[in-house]
């Protein structure tokens, strides 16, 4: 038989013919105890092994399948348009079109990172995804420096690499009671494994001078969208990247490289990194606009990440089956640091249980949590909190706005990034709903 | 005891890290020099060039400004903002409810600290669909416009590398710098979450 001339599909159903035809050569054997030798001798000689009881079809071969891979079509999880809309369509991130507000389906993740193909997504306004040649890409690092220079893809990696974990979070990322589900309060958060050189071993190599106070990051899309910050930020821990979960950025997450700037809101993590500029003082740029602020607190808030956690299940829009016991499980980051500690409330926030963390909770990245809870069938409304290594505990709505003075109504919106408590609700028949609605 | 406190002082001075460098990467070229498209506040990076609000109104409507930003600045599509100024909903309030009614959601030229940056902003991320395009003589002129339709400056100003800078914006010193920042320092001192 040859398995090459054949196309897929004859050669998957000869073969299962040809199993067939070896079980019941197997079974003719041993009824062959009584018919005699006959009986054996006209038997096929392969007595292969048989597969009769798994009664799933096979997948056929094909060149997609050796060459990437692909998941199983039963698995129906996928990334959504911010605000539910569809794709493409128009909406307030979606300026002609052009700037994209990808969710990922946090509701389906399992462990701590997303796959690059779930990994959220959102563009500099009015910018769209631009397709770049590596090997025609790079780097100028210029400004307070002694020795600006320019570096190209081949160059970045023969820098000492490191690979980190870190979550990346859009200040969007903002829960509200018009949401379904978790997808839509906090889908514009992902996590995942980056490599690349640290920013601090690019900015020593050209010689960072004594009186530089910020940088300028700027990207390649046509608008050549740009951030400035803190040089302390650069020394500390921002990453030049240029992979992702063991393969190369996917375009729309910065292909060939990137900034990774943990724990900082999303816009400043520069995606097609193109140029870094080292100055003296601060200035606003293209990208900048959201952190232009008449007041100190919004300022201050809307920089970088607090404590913050989530429950992905139970969350909105899915059903418990029957009373009976369940892992509550969910997500838990800080931009200051380490989860220290996570607790679950199924009484609406009256009492606290430390839940499970699993693994080794790194800095700056998701930590996947878990507590054993028995439903007993009633209505429940519960609810993550974590204390990050700073101490710093996750607040709720109410909690923010008495900190800042601020009057709490039911639509009250935290300034700044919103890392407040999620509640969610849960009717006797199962069904989970938004807890803030 | 002593010798073991030198080993990582002499491990340190093997370093590449500390004193050395990897070598790894070019000087730019001048041409490789020109990416660089930033605009410093005080004007630093700004080509020389010059232009006016009357040479500035023709290019808003030749190179296509006007489709979405509509005539003189106002009532273009809803996705682009307005580039005019109202007049505020209070004497306390005069420049933050300026454009579109919204807190620097998509205004940032006009609610822009310094004039510097609206130069830049049509220079890297003007005309849509033709970014980068635009001579400095045409953003100059087109700077000067939106300036003129925003009564920041007389109709007849010429505006060049050297006095950009100096314009007056209309937000002046009503915004405030994002947080000093330093490793393991709170969101904002005094406030626990």
């Amino acid at each position: 038989m040859d398995f090459k001339e054949e196309p897929v599909d004859s050669k998957s159903s000869s073969r299962r013919e040809l199993l067939k035809g070896g079980a019941l050569a197997v079974g003719a054997a041993a009824a062959g105890a009584t018919v005699g030798k006959t009986a054996l001798a006209e038997t096929p000689a392969p007595a292969l092994p048989s597969y009769a009881a798994n009664e799933a079809p096979q997948i056929p071969v094909s060149p997609d399948v050796v060459a990437y891979g692909v998941r199983s079509h039963y698995v129906k999880s996928v990334r959504i348009q911010e605000d539910g809309r569809p794709p493409g369509a128009t909406s307030r991130y979606d300026n002609f079109g052009l700037t994209i507000h990808i969710q990922t389906p946090l509701q389906d993740s399992i462990g701590t990172i997303q796959a690059s193909s779930l990994h959220y997504c959102a563009t500099t306004k009015g910018a769209y995804v631009p397709d770049i040649d590596p090997d025609k890409h790079t780097l100028l690092i210029n400004g307070l420096v002694d020795r600006p220079r320019i570096f190209t893809m081949a160059d970045l990696k023969r820098f000492p690499s490191v690979t980190r974990f870190h979550f990346v979070e859009c200040i969007a990322n903002n829960a509200n009671a018009t949401h379904k589900n978790v997808q839509q309060s906090h889908g514009t958060c992902s996590n995942a494994e980056w490599t690349g050189v640290l920013l601090s071993t690019l900015l020593k190599e050209c010689g960072l001078q004594d009186k530089a106070t910020w940088f300028i990051a700027e990207g390649a899309e046509e608008v050549k969208g740009a951030s400035t910050l803190p040089i302390n930020k650069a020394m500390d821990d921002v990453i030049v990247a240029y992979g992702m979960n063991g393969e190369p950025l996917r375009p729309q997450q910065g292909f060939p490289v990137r900034l990774i700037t943990p724990g900082f809101e999303g816009i400043f993590n520069t995606k097609w990194l193109r140029h870094i500029k080292v100055v003296d003082q601060y200035q606003l740029n293209m990208n900048d606009f959201g952190h232009l602020r008449r007041d100190e607190t919004s300022a201050a808030l809307g920089y970088t990440w607090g404590a913050k956690s989530v429950i992905t299940f139970p969350s909105g829009s899915q059903k418990l089956p029957e009373p009976g016991w369940y892992e509550i499980t969910g997500l838990a980051w800080s931009g200051n640091g380490a989860v220290r500690k996570v607790e679950v409330s199924t009484d609406g926030g009256q009492t606290w249980n430390e839940a499970e963390l699993k693994g080794i909770p790194l800095r700056k990245a998701h930590t996947r949590f878990g507590y054993m809870w028995h439903w007993d069938g009633d209505e429940h409304v519960i609810m993550s909190r974590t204390t990050d290594e700073t101490g710093a505990v996750q607040p709720t709505r109410e909690q923010v706005a008495k900190a800042l003075g601020l009057a709490y109504t039911p639509n009250f919106r935290p300034p700044g990034t919103n890392n407040t408590i999620m509640p969610w609700k849960i009717a006797k028949d199962g069904s989970v709903t938004n807890g803030l609605a | 005891m002593g010798s073991l406190r030198i080993v990582p002082i002499l491990l340190l001075l093997a370093s590449p890290a500390l004193a050395q460098t990897y070598g790894i990467g070019k000087a730019p070229t001048a041409a490789e020099l020109a990416q660089d498209i930033t605009i410093s506040p005080t004007g630093v990076g700004l080509p020389p060039g010059h232009g006016t609000a009357a040479e500035g109104e023709k290019l808003y409507v030749d190179k296509g400004c006007v489709f979405c930003h509509g005539p003189a600045g106002v009532g273009g599509v809803s996705v682009a903002p307005n580039l005019v100024g109202n007049k505020g909903t209070g004497p306390g309030d005069p420049v933050w409810k300026r454009v579109n009614g919204g807190e620097a959601d998509g205004a940032l030229p006009i609610l822009a600290p310094d004039a510097t940056i609206v130069w830049d902003y049509i220079n890297r991320g003007m005309p849509l669909g033709n970014e980068g395009s635009l001579k400095p003589d045409e953003v100059y002129a087109l700077t000067a416009y939106l300036f003129v339709i925003n009564k920041m400056i007389p109709e007849d100003k010429v505006l060049d590398q050297s006095n950009l800078a100096q314009i007056k914006m209309p937000i002046g010193t009503e915004w405030v710098r994002v947080p000093d920042w330093k490793p393991g320092a709170p969101r904002m001192p005094g406030y626990p979450y």
